[in-house]
Order: C-alpha cells, then sequence, then structure tokens
C-alpha cells in the first residue's frame, strides 16, 4: 500500500537525521509516538508532537522509557503504527519491552540515537556502543532486526523500511543512529506518497471461530487480530500455545522460540542490506557503518590514491547479521578493518563470520568524536601485504 | 441438569481448571466482574481486559474478553496506549497491588493524574503472593511475610488516599466478603469517563493470612465481615489499613474531571483550529 499523501512532507529538505527520521515514521504510517525526554534523541518526538495534531494521531510524553517502551505496544494492538526514541540510558530500561514485543510478536520500532557510555556517559557526543545491546539486551531468546543509517537521507528511508519490516515480521525493529547522525544537516529528498511502499497490518481474515491468535499459516508469521471486533483472544509475554495460551512444557518453548528465530533468520539474505563497493580486487576491506561508514570512505579515497587495493563495505542492516557477504569478502581479501565507535563490537561478528579465512582488525575508538580519518587509514596501511 | 451459570460465557472454561489456590479470593472478584459486565449491558466485544504479573495479573488469561497479560507492573501504560489509539475500546487493568503501586507506582499516580479513561481494579491482598509471600508497599505495619520473618516495619500505601491525590474520579475499596457492593461498583465505572480505581481486599490464605496466623479463606472472610465499616465518602486520609484494625469500606471519591482525551482534543483545537485532524479511531489497516 502507498503513503498516506496527506501525511508525507515531499519535496527537498535540509533536515537533520533527527527531524528526518521523524518524518520517515510519519510517512510510515506511525500515528503513535511515546518517548521521555532524553539527549539526543529528542528532537524526533518533539518534531512528531508538532506535526501529529494537524497529520491525524497521537504523541504522548511518559512518566520513564519503561513506560514509553510498553505505552506504544499498547497502542499497536489498539491497531496504531507506533514508536518511541531514546538514548542509551533510556535505551538500557527499555530491555525488557523489547523481549516482550518479540515474544507477543507486536510489530514496533525503537530509536536508539546512540551516545557515549556507560551510564550517563556523554549526553550529546557519539557512539556506537549498543550495538549488542540491539542484539543481546532483554534477557532469552530471541532474534532481532537493526538498522544502521549514515545519513539525514537514510534516516528517512530506513526508518520507512523499519516500520516495514516490523510489520512483515511481526517483530520490534532497532534503529540505531548514533549523535552525529542524528544533528547533522543535509539534503533529504521526501518523495511524492505515492512512490511510498507501505507495508499494512497483516490482520486476519479468517472469522473468530476458526481463528488461533498463534497460529502460522506455513510462514512462521501469525496473522494480526484486531482489537474490539469479538475475537476475544488472549495475549501474553509467558510462554504460549497457538491459541495464545500459557502452556509451561519445554515442548511449547522449543516450538514457540525456534519459531521466533526461524522467522527472522530464514528471511535473512532478504533482510541483510548493505552496500559493497571495490571489494572484487580489493586486498583490504573497510567493514563499517553509520556515522564511521562516512569516515572510513575518506580513507579508503586517500588509500587508493596512494594506489592500495582497498574495497569497503558497508551494514545498512546489522542484525540479522550479514554472515554470507562476510564470509565471502573473507575468503578472497588479506585482511578485514572494523573501524567503530566502541571498543570492539561488530568487529566480534565479522571476525565470528569470516571463521579465520583472514585477519580481522579492529579500529576502535571509545567514543565522544569520530575516528580521525588517519586512525583508519594507517590500520589498511599496516595491513597491507 | 443445572441451567449454564451466568457468568460462564464470560470465562475461558477451556482454561479451567485456574492456577488459583482453594480460597483464594481472586476468583471472587472475577465473579463480581463477571455479574458487573452483565448488569452494565455494555458490548462485551468493546471491553479489554489488561493485567500486570501475579496471581491477580493470571485474571486476563481467564476472562472471554480480548486481554492481554503484560510485563509487571506495567498493564498501566500499555493499557493507556490501548485506550488512546482505541478510544472506543473500554479498557479495564486488572491486577495485584504490588503490580500497581510497588514496580508499577509510578504509571499508577501519573495515569491518575492524566486522567486516563481507564478502570483499574487493584486485588489487594497485601501481598505479592506469586512470588512467596514478600512484602508490598501494602503489607500493614508488623505483618510477617517472606522477607519481613520479624514483621514488617515499614509504613504501607493506603491506595485510596495515593490515587486521589493523583486525581483519579473515583474511588472505592471493598473486600470478597462484600460481593453485591463490589459489583455495583464495577458496574458503575463503566458509566465514568476518567481514571477509576476499585481496590479489593482479598484473602491470600496460602501464604499471607497462614503467616500471620489469621486462618484460611473462611477466617478471612469472618475477618472482613467483623472488620469492616461502611463509611460512603470517606475522607481517604482516614482510610490507611492495619494489620487487625478496621477496615473502612465504601464510596470515597465520585467526580468528575476531563479526562485526558478530553483535554488534548481542547487544546488541539484551541491552538490549531481547522489544522487538528482528529485521531481516526483504528489509525492503520
Ligand atoms: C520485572 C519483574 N520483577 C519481578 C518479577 C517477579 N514477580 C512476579 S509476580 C510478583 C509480585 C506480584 O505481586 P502482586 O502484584 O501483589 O500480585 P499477587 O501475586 O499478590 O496477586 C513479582 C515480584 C517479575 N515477573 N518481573
Ligand atoms: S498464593 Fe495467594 S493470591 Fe496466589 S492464588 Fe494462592 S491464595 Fe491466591
Amino acid at each position: 500500500m502507498k503513503a498516506d499523501p496527506q501525511a508525507v512532507l515531499t519535496g527537498t529538505h535540509f533536515l537533520d537525521g533527527d527531524k528526518a527520521c521523524c518524518e520517515g515514521a510519519i510517512a510510515a504510517g506511525a500515528r503513535f509516538a511515546a518517548g521521555y525526554p532524553i539527549t539526543p534523541a529528542t528532537e524526533i518526538v518533539e518534531r512528531f508532537a508538532s506535526r501529529i495534531p494537524s497529520v491525524g494521531g497521537t504523541f504522548i510524553q511518559m512518566e520513564d522509557e519503561l513506560a514509553a517502551s510498553i505505552v506504544l505496544q499498547g497502542a499497536v494492538w489498539g491497531g496504531a503504527k507506533a514508536f518511541t526514541v531514546t538514548s542509551g540510558p533510556g535505551f538500557s530500561l527499555m530491555m525488557e519491552h523489547i523481549g516482550y514485543a518479540a515474544m507477543t510478536e507486536t510489530p514496533c520500532v525503537f530509536v536508539d540515537v546512540q551516545r557515549g557510555g556507560p551510564s550517563t556517559g556523554l549526553p550529546t557526543l557519539p557512539a556506537q556502543a549498543d550495538m549488542m545491546q540491539a542484539r543481546w539486551g532483554s534477557h532469552g531468546d530471541y532474534e532481532i532486526i537493526a538498522l544502521c543509517p549514515n545519513s539525514p537521507q537514510e534516516c528517512f528511508d530506513l526508518t520507512i523500511r523499519a516500520f516495514n519490516l516490523a510489520e512483515e515480521f511481526r517483530a520490534p525493529v532497532m534503529f540505531m543512529m548514533d549523535e552525529v547522525v542524528g544533528h547533522m544537516t543535509e539534503k533529504v529528498v521526501i518523495p511524492a506518497a505515492d512512490q511510498i511502499e507501505i507495508t499494512p497490518r497483516r490482520f486476519t481474515h479468517r472469522s473468530k471461530f476458526e481463528y488461533l491468535p498463534y497460529g502460522t499459516n506455513g510462514d512462521m508469521v501469525p496473522d494480526f487480530v484486531p482489537t474490539g471486533q469479538g475475537y476475544k483472544f488472549h495475549m501474553t509475554g509467558l510462554t504460549h500455545d497457538e491459541r495464545g495460551y500459557p502452556n509451561m512444557t519445554p515442548q511449547a518453548q522449543d516450538q514457540l522460540v525456534r519459531r521466533l528465530q526461524k522467522k527472522i533468520r530464514a528471511a535473512a539474505a532478504r533482510i541483510t542490506f548493505f552496500e559493497e563497493e571495490g571489494t572484487e580486487n580489493a586486498e583490504v576491506i573497510v567493514i563499517s557503518y553509520g556515522i564511521t561508514s562516512r569516515v572510513a570512505q575518506r580513507a579508503v579515497e586517500l588509500g587508493r590514491a596512494r594506489g592500495l587495493k582497498i574495497g569497503k563495505f558497508r551494514l545498512i542492516t546489522a542484525w540479522p547479521f550479514p554472515d554470507e557477504q562476510i564470509r565471502r569478502l573473507a575468503l578472497h581479501a588479506k585482511a578485514l578493518v572494523v573501524p567503530e565507535l566502541n571498543l570492539g563490537q561488530m568487529v566480534r561478528e565479522v571476525e565470528r563470520a569470516a571463521a579465520g579465512l583472514c585477519p580481522v582488525i579492529s579500529v576502535p575508538h571509545a567514543g565522544g568524536g569520530v575516528h580521525r580519518t588517519d586512525d583508519i587509514l594507517s590500520a589498511l596501511v599496516e595491513v597491507m601485504p | 441438569m443445572s441451567t449454564l451459570n451466568p457468568v460462564e460465557p464470560l470465562l475461558r472454561s477451556d482454561r479451567l481448571p485456574h492456577i488459583w489456590c482453594p480460597g483464594c479470593g481472586i476468583g471472587i472478584t472475577i465473579n463480581c466482574f463477571a455479574r458487573a459486565l452483565i448488569e452494565s449491558k455494555i458490548d462485551l466485544d468493546s471491553v479489554a481486559v489488561v493485567s500486570g504479573i501475579g496471581c491477580s495479573g493470571r485474571v486476563a488469561g481467564y476472562v472471554n474478553l480480548d486481554s492481554f497479560h503484560t510485563t509487571h507492573g506495567r498493564a498501566i501504560p500499555f493499557a493507556t496506549g490501548l485506550k488512546l489509539a482505541n478510544p472506543k475500546l473500554e479498557v479495564i487493568v486488572y491486577s495485584g497491588d504490588g503490580d500497581l503501586s510497588a514496580i508499577g507506582g509510578n504509571h499508577l499516580i501519573h495515569a491518575a493524574r492524566r486522567n486516563i479513561d481507564l478502570k483499574v481494579i487493584c486485588v489487594n491482598n497485601l501481598t505479592y503472593a506469586m512470588t512467596g509471600g514478600q512484602s508490598a508497599p501494602t503489607t500493614p505495619e508488623h505483618a510477617v511475610s517472606a522477607t519481613s520473618p520479624y514483621g514488617t516495619f515499614e509504613p504501607p500505601f493506603n491506595l485510596p488516599h495515593l490515587v486521589e491525590a493523583a486525581g483519579a474520579v473515583y474511588i472505592a475499596r471493598w473486600t470478597t466478603f462484600h460481593v453485591r457492593q463490589l459489583t455495583r461498583a464495577m458496574s458503575e465505572i463503566f458509566k465514568k469517563k476518567g481514571f477509576s480505581f476499585i481496590e479489593v481486599l482479598s484473602p491470600c490464605p496460602t501464604l499471607y493470612q497462614r503467616r500471620n496466623k489469621m486462618g484460611d479463606g473462611l477466617d478471612t472472610m469472618k475477618f472482613y465481615k467483623e472488620k469492616s465499616r461502611i463509611r460512603h465518602g470517606a475522607p481517604t486520609s482516614e482510610v490507611g489499613l492495619t494489620l487487625n484494625g478496621e477496615i473502612i469500606v465504601g464510596k470515597f471519591v465520585d467526580r468528575d474531571r476531563p479526562d485526558y482525551a478530553s483535554l488534548m482534543r481542547a487544546q488541539y483545537v484551541e491552538a490549531l483550529g481547522d489544522r487538528y485532524v482528529e485521531c481516526r479511531e483504528t489509525t492503520c489497516n
């Protein structure tokens, strides 16, 4: 289905990443947002609060992030597309409800504009140190989808994609921005509404007599049920069967948790988005994401000017991790270099996927700024055979 | 042949037997709730029940209505989202005292302050039952619990007083002995718009009464009968509970205040005039 023309701000704009993310959410059909103020993310919902009354929807500022991360799920079950935005400390508070969304298969989007941590850390300065938390932060086994934009334009485009993926897989989607991407202002082109494809909620066509809230029809994602239409369904964060009823057996647990994992993993090839350039004949390949990919770009250019054969690979989807692609790179590259604004998170995944086929070099940065081009360039030069 | 019990269609018979202990009061509250639904002639398709976690939090699993079993303490914010996105729903929050006033205490006062149109039924068994009878913010002073083996010394919350100060429009307290009054209160709140709160004192013979040598479920009913005094309109500051003292019950507060959705609409209309677009009932499909 197409976006609502009355909601989409078609045109060429000069926007920062936070505002572009908000416009992406509105274009994607988000009509409910909840938040608790936190730098550097609040601008997203501040814009939502000013835009949404003339679009038709609700913004509510909650008493804390625990509330923000669950009020939005109530709204989803009430029929809305909904999201919340936060940064490190708030993201930590939201973890229980990311697991709840995964378990109850509640489609929604969590935006994390990453700043330096741990704890209060660096409120106004960037980091990419919540990447593992986005994957593993809630207790239990579950699979997650996480996207990493590297520009305001992508904050717009990928926010729409995040909402679409959430609906397609009935899963929470993490939108992993960082302070620099959130605050950098660039040209953002917002297409006409009829050029924006949005995924509607897949409501069941079955009658209340033959409908099972967690019954799947072969594709591992159950159809949604509308509240207030007489289905009299039950949903719970407890391990449940197809009826949505609690079932405390290892068999029910196995069936449910494996399906929650499989529904996303089976589609990994289709939903791991990446950007790749010059990797074919490269001797060394830089693997980066978010703001760091912009710094890496410059390092690649400078290195190539010196005659080095450098390729670049950018993760757009961080989770599920593009195992296949990284393995392919590792098969022919002499080394993979991974700069990121943390002390080494996604590099572990690269190492795992490369499985010893070639050396993997971490270029860590504790956050608070971005890498110097030289840090990345010298790592590239050093590993050159 | 016995005729069908009128509340049976309101229960998920396919989930019985339930998990509650013999003598537990939670089932009595459900019976009253089901009867209140019938008496108030409300369209059952429009009723949604939201629970948190605990023995009382299991209510959502047994009522034959759209029902949501959420996380510990967060039934109110979940219900808030449900109600705001789908204003036609009658949203009931049905949960325990620990769930609503300890881990969820912040949400309780803020939802009352905002006057979200929710109907909260708080089953108060004076303890955290599901986890084995630890002290709750409602446990009366000197009562023994799993985590207060020598007696509680923290002063408890007086819940009606708390939610009145926060802004609730309807506040009543009954016990599981007062089934008629409780049923009436539960049907009355369907006529209220705004944050309504019913506290139901309910026995937990397995943990609270046993540890405090107060007998079984039946003894607790006698206790409720003897100790209760009906005082409608009592100042909520005077209705705090003690271990063995008087239990003031009744309808304490019944007032009107514009609810969150009306305030939101009024503010936007004033500020935006024609540019305000009313939130559609269900915003995506
Ligand atoms: C975040 C979290 N902390 C702790 C628990 C464990 N827990 C489950 S039920 C419960 C207490 C419930 O007490 P109350 O709300 O009074 O309900 P009751 O069981 O007494 O009916 C606790 C602490 C949990 N499920 N989640
Ligand atoms: S433990 Fe107490 S509250 Fe829980 S079911 Fe048993 S009697 Fe009821």
